[in-house]
């Protein structure tokens, strides 16, 4: 069984976000950018199925900048055995109905028995674009997952939701996307880093896959919140209770 | 121009709440048509804004498998020109497929309705506010329901059946693992009481859960503490958990990282209780104490 990964290269977790001063969009330069932190789960996840036997070739792919071909090599590095970078030199990001068209025909050439895709990029936090790739292929989703058991031409995937957890069985080929109780992914050693730069690597562009990336979105302007005004310190429980009395609060 | 709405469905009933707050939001798009997907529509029919309600009891739709709720919000879709849904695990697992089904591109986790095409969403953990506009005919929507007032419920719409779309066979309910608990709910409650790593371990929790149930509050956690195996995952607040903004909410040891800052910070009043006086959760904070957790939470439960 072939398991694709899609990776996002994003702006560090780390990194305080600061909206540019004429509200058109978030200050990049200069910052430091890593995997998505879903996407490390989820490129752990597909190691893990081949380790126990279960996937035979973890691909992995990536669509944005050139740049990408960092967040690959990690990847690659952490035991995936192959990558795809999908670029796109608009200069315009593509959205995730865009990013899973591409993904989509990426899966018709590659026939993959299932694709793992985090949750969530942390730097838009759409949370669509596995359920819209799973739209688009015609196949079952398994959202949110914190364990992916596969057996018989299934996935039987329990998932965090509103109301605690809940399982399902999807048949294959299917999406699967993850939460952060997943696993907790490997660090890269640095042989496998070495490694991992001799590993194949593929480019190709958008166009390439005859997929219209024209937005269906314009971002109109990007603001700071409003922030929020500066509180006190009190001295003790009683100063507590009393500020919470004064305040009608208890 | 009428918009098509997903109630929220939860153990077999409408979630009103949930369900409330994004029919309040779907009303300043248009007339509410609200489908109500495995359980009754009367009670929902009480909420303002809601013109017609659609109700389908199919086995199908019990367990809101993504699929066949999006096959059926897809065969409904061609007289709206909004599709809406609370941003819950539900709303956010079947809105894009249903975008995806239509060709068109989702607007998640909604904070703010503009106009019929633009919208305001956060981004980056909520440091920034996206104001976006959409081209699509048709806008697929999930709701924020922190940042809407709920609905009341002065309405009377009628009620009508609606046949399935049948099942897609594509996935199917294996069992659910239901808290079940007295508390309010942690994205309705008034009062949140949370607690993070500084507790230390799943026992010592219960002096947060103690606080919690002298105020009638909600229990929150911080990922640390649902990592660490202090709090079960549903009670996770923060950028990946919930997003809550009550009345008033307390944070006992936890730091205050954006990630969590995310999904608290337009509470209307925040205490932190942390020992650490440059703990940045004290930034945000109305009322801050530097004390021990351990001695502070017992004895401010003691005197309330
Ligand atoms: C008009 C417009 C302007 C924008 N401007 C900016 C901007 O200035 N800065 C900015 O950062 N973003 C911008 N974006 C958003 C950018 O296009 C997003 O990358 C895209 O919308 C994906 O959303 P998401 O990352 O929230 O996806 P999600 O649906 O949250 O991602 C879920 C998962 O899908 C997979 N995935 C998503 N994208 C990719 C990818 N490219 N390659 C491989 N796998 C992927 C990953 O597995 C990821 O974990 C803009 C979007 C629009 C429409
Ligand atoms: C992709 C991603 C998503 C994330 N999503 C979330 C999310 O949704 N929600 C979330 O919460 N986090 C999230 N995180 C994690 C976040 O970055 C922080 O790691 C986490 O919030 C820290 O939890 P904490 O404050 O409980 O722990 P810590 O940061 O370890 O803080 C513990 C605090 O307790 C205090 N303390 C210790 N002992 C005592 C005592 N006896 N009395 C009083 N105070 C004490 C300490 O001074 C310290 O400030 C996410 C991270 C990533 C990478």
């Amino acid at each position: 069984m072939k398991v694709l990964v899609p990776v996002k290269r994003v702006i560090d977790y780390n990194v305080k976000v600061r909206v540019k001063g004429d509200g058109t969009g978030v200050d990049l330069a200069n910052v430091k950018m890593s995997m998505n932190p879903f996407d490390e789960i989820a490129v752990e996840e597909a190691i893990r199925l081949k380790e126990a036997g279960v996937a035979s070739e973890v691909v992995v792919v990536s669509i944005g900048e050139k740049k990408a071909v960092d967040t690959l090599r990690n990847a690659l590095a952490m035991g995936a055995d192959r990558g795809i970078l999908v670029t796109e030199d608009q200069g315009v990001e593509i959205e995730p109905l865009a990013v899973a068209k591409i993904l989509a025909k990426v899966v018709a050439e590659e026939a993959p028995e299932l694709v793992i895709l985090g949750k969530q990029a942390i730097d838009n936090d759409m949370n669509a674009t596995g359920q819209m790739l799973a739209a688009l292929l015609g196949w079952g989703q398994a959202t949110f997952a914190s364990e992916v058991l596969i057996s018989e031409g299934k996935a039987v995937v329990t998932r965090e939701v509103d109301g605690g957890l809940q399982t399902i069985s999807v048949g294959l080929p299917a999406i699967v996307t993850t939460d952060l109780r997943l696993n907790e992914p490997r660090y890269a050693s640095l042989p496998n880093i070495m490694k991992a730069k001799k590993k194949p690597l593929d480019e190709k562009t958008a166009a390439d896959y005859g997929v219209d990336t024209t937005p269906r979105l314009t971002v109109v302007k990007t603001e700071e919140p409003a922030a929020r005004e500066a509180g006190i310190k009190v001295g003790s429980v009683d100063e507590l209770i009393a500020k919470l009395k004064e305040g009608g609060l208890v | 121009m009428a918009v098509l709405c997903l109630a929220e469905v939860a153990g077999g009933a409408v979630a009103l709440d949930a369900t409330a707050k994004a029919v309040s939001a779907s009303a300043k798009l248009g007339d509410v048509t609200l489908l109500v997907c495995g359980a009754a529509g009367d009670e929902a029919a009480k909420l303002a804004g809601v013109s017609r309600v659609l109700v389908t009891e199919d086995a199908a739709y019990a367990h809101g498998l993504a699929e066949n709720l999006a096959a059926l919000i897809v065969s409904l879709a061609g007289d709206y020109a909004h599709i809406t849904a609370p941003a819950t695990t539900t709303g956010k697992n079947v809105l894009p497929r249903v975008a995806a089904l239509l060709d068109v591109m989702v607007l998640t986790d909604v904070t703010s309705v503009v106009d019929a095409d633009t919208f305001q969403r956060p981004i980056y953990a909520g440091n920034a506010i996206q104001t976006v506009r959409s081209k699509d005919e048709k806008k697929v929507i999930t709701f924020r329901t922190s940042t809407f007032e709920a609905a009341g419920q002065t309405g009377s719409a009628a009620v009508e059946a609606t046949a399935g779309a049948g099942d897609t066979g594509l996935s199917a309910f294996v069992e659910d693992k239901v808290a079940e608990s007295d508390r309010p709910e942690l994205t309705s409650a008034k009062i949140v009481v949370s607690g993070g790593r500084g507790v230390g371990s799943e026992e010592d929790f219960a002096i947060i859960e103690k606080l919690a149930d002298k105020l009638g509050a909600a229990v929150g956690a911080s990922r640390a503490a649902v990592d660490s195996g202090f709090a079960p995952n549903d009670w996770q607040v923060g950028q990946t958990g919930k997003v809550v903004a009550p009345e008033l909410y307390i944070a006992c040891g936890i730091s205050g990282a954006i990630q969590h800052l995310a999904g608290m910070k337009d509470s209307k009043v925040i205490v932190a209780i942390n020992k650490d006086e440059e703990a940045p959760i004290f930034q945000v904070a109305d009322f801050g104490l530097v004390a021990d957790l351990f001695q502070a939470v017992p004895e401010l439960t003691e005197k309330l």
